[in-house]
């Protein structure tokens, strides 16, 4: 997800920049207001484990892996202001001391990991855990759920700037399908890091999380076991399964948008045939004749039904477990 | 990723660029990198000139050749999926052996490794010959957002702290559990990350309360560190030839 410098052109990386520089002045104003002396060095700290946690990769498909990006953790731990500024602080020390993310692609980066997961993970988050029962288990249905829709928020953040101006002249549909397969299984591995990670601080600091500080959850006393992990390890299975058999398909022309880069040679000749093939081929908008704009339409629309498909298994399941 | 040591970033020395206000170096990087950037892909000869005038900055630095390169190193597997790029871009192709390569994949690649070499290669010049806390405080003087700079200096200053701590809780896991699948590691360490968390959160009061122990007021007094000469004149005639080989790449292109 980091982006290298060269691989943005610079008008791109010039717009994008004043995109981060404007979130994240605001972000900045916002955490600012109520902020307590203490809250610094606890910014400090949490920006140095998140970095930390990034360094740890976790295995996506064999050859994939993928790391924690933390956008969601931070947004939920510390509210999406200061979840913003947190992890924009790591991508800035990355990029400046380790080489890690390009210094021209630094509003591209601040923008995609930190920006865009932080401000789509919160309202995720806080409006899936408003329809959910109040428990520790819904908090963290919630936090998958946010996670997952946060990091293919992510993802088309980078396809639309690509689109606007990314090098190579990949066609712009290998680019989507590929970003959206490949983050759609990073999106679980951090859904499940997030959840997990926010279980254990419900149940020995729930007074710590900015997003349930406002609810009054139950059961964050007790470590849950047997059915209600299994039921939760279910629900978010079939909440990720759904989304990648539902969602990929519509926001890439191409279904199978997971191959290596060796099949894509194939793949990318075809496209070049048809650059808007697939499901969402005859999909048009009002307006909208571009073939690039068509698609990263379709990309939005995408995050749209993941969004939708996600508030609509819990909300199936708080019946369920109202009636039970 | 090796190198979490922010001290061991910075290469001991008494250069006339180690000697330069830190937020001289930080305007002439990022004034460096957006020369780099606006270099149109096919100009070759231009990288060639830009390369020659980061090396120059690289030799008023004083900084040992291997010791450069080993520092950019560091850029490698960030830039390897570039190589990617000649199979996945579109037509023309040319045929390389058995291979068909897309032209403007193969000009992409290019591009990304050639502006991502000189882009770190002026950063790793920064933090070389600057110590953190001067490039902090170099930030400072250049207006940035006084939380964001406070939060990163927090931050790098306690980053070898957590990271290994995390490798101390991937020792004890190691001990405790045995040999575990990677997928197995990652379950066990999602849950270490919220104890980790928790961990943080305490040690930042507990840091807080020292600093309430030493004096602290709401503002942390700016480091003991002698002022160093601004210098802008050479710097800026750095600055203006990486800009003047842009420019005669954009007008020859």
């Amino acid at each position: 997800m980091h982006v290298p410098d060269g691989f943005i052109n610079a008008a791109t990386s010039v717009g994008t920049g004043v995109v981060a520089a404007g979130g994240l002045g605001v972000s900045l104003r916002n955490a600012a207001r109520g902020l307590r002396d203490f809250h610094i060095p606890l910014a400090g700290v949490t920006a140095a484990l998140i970095f930390a946690l990034q360094m740890l990769n976790f295995p996506v498909l064999p050859g994939v892996s993928g790391h924690l990006m933390g956008g969601a953790l931070a947004a939920i731990l510390l509210g999406p202001w200061m979840g913003a500024v947190v992890v924009s602080v790591v991508v800035i020390v990355q990029a400046l001391f380790f080489a890690d993310g390009g210094i021209s692609a630094l509003g591209v980066n601040v923008t995609n990991i930190a920006l865009v997961t932080a401000f789509v993970a919160w309202p995720v988050f806080r409006g899936v855990l408003k329809i959910l029962p109040k428990t520790r288990l819904s908090a963290m249905a919630a936090a998958m759920v946010s996670a997952f829709v946060s990091v293919l928020a992510g993802s088309f953040a980078f396809v639309l700037e690509y689109a606007l101006g990314g090098v190579g002249g990949a066609p712009i549909g290998t680019v989507l399908g590929a970003m959206t397969g490949i983050h759609a299984l990073i999106g679980v591995g951090e859904g499940l890091i997030t959840a997990t990670a926010l279980g254990t601080v419900l149940a020995v600091r729930p007074d710590l999380v900015r997003g349930a500080a406002d609810v009054e959850l139950s059961g964050t006393d007790t470590v849950p076991t047997g059915r209600a992990v299994t039921t939760f390890v279910l629900t978010g299975l079939a909440v990720a399964v759904a989304l990648v058999v539902f969602v990929a398909p519509f926001a890439s022309p191409h279904p199978d948008g997971l191959e290596t880069v060796a099949e894509q040679t194939g793949f990318a000749s075809a496209a070049q045939e048809h650059p808007i093939g697939g499901p969402l081929a005859d999909y048009q908008v009002a307006g909208v004749e571009s073939e690039t704009v068509g698609t990263i339409v379709s990309g939005i629309i995408g995050t749209v039904i993941a969004f939708a498909i996600g508030l609509g298994i819990v909300a199936v399941s708080r019946r369920r477990a109202r009636s039970a | 990723m090796s190198g979490v040591h922010a001290h061991a970033l910075h290469y001991h020395g008494h250069s006339p660029v180690h000697r330069l206000a830190s937020e001289v170096k930080i305007v002439a990087m990022f004034a460096f990198v957006a020369a780099v950037i606006a270099t149109p892909t096919r100009e070759v000869w231009a990288f060639g000139a830009l390369a020659a005038i980061l090396a120059v900055a690289v030799g008023l630095a004083e900084l040992p050749t291997a010791f450069f390169l080993k520092r950019l190193s560091i850029e490698l597997p960030f830039v390897i999926f570039a190589l990617a790029m000649p199979f996945v871009g579109v037509g023309p192709y040319v045929e390389v052996g058995s291979l068909s390569l897309s032209v403007p994949g193969l000009w992409g690649a290019w591009n990304v490794l050639a502006k991502a070499t000189l882009s770190v290669g002026a950063s790793v010049v920064l933090s070389a010959t600057t110590e953190v806390p001067d490039i902090l405080a170099g930030f400072d003087r250049l207006r940035a957002p006084r939380l964001l700079t406070a939060i990163a200096g927090f931050m790098i200053r306690y980053l070898e702290v957590v990271v290994s701590e995390l490798g101390r809780v991937r020792t004890a896991i190691a001990a405790r559990l045995g040999n575990l699948s990677r997928r197995q590691e990652a379950a066990t360490l999602a849950s270490v990350a919220g104890t980790m968390f928790i961990r943080a959160y305490e040690r930042g009061e507990r840091i807080h309360q020292a600093m309430l122990a030493r004096g602290y007021r709401g503002t942390i007094p700016p480091a003991a560190t002698p002022a160093l000469p601004a210098r802008w004149a050479g710097t800026v005639a750095w600055i203006a030839a990486s800009w003047v080989v842009a420019a005669a790449a954009i007008l020859t292109s």
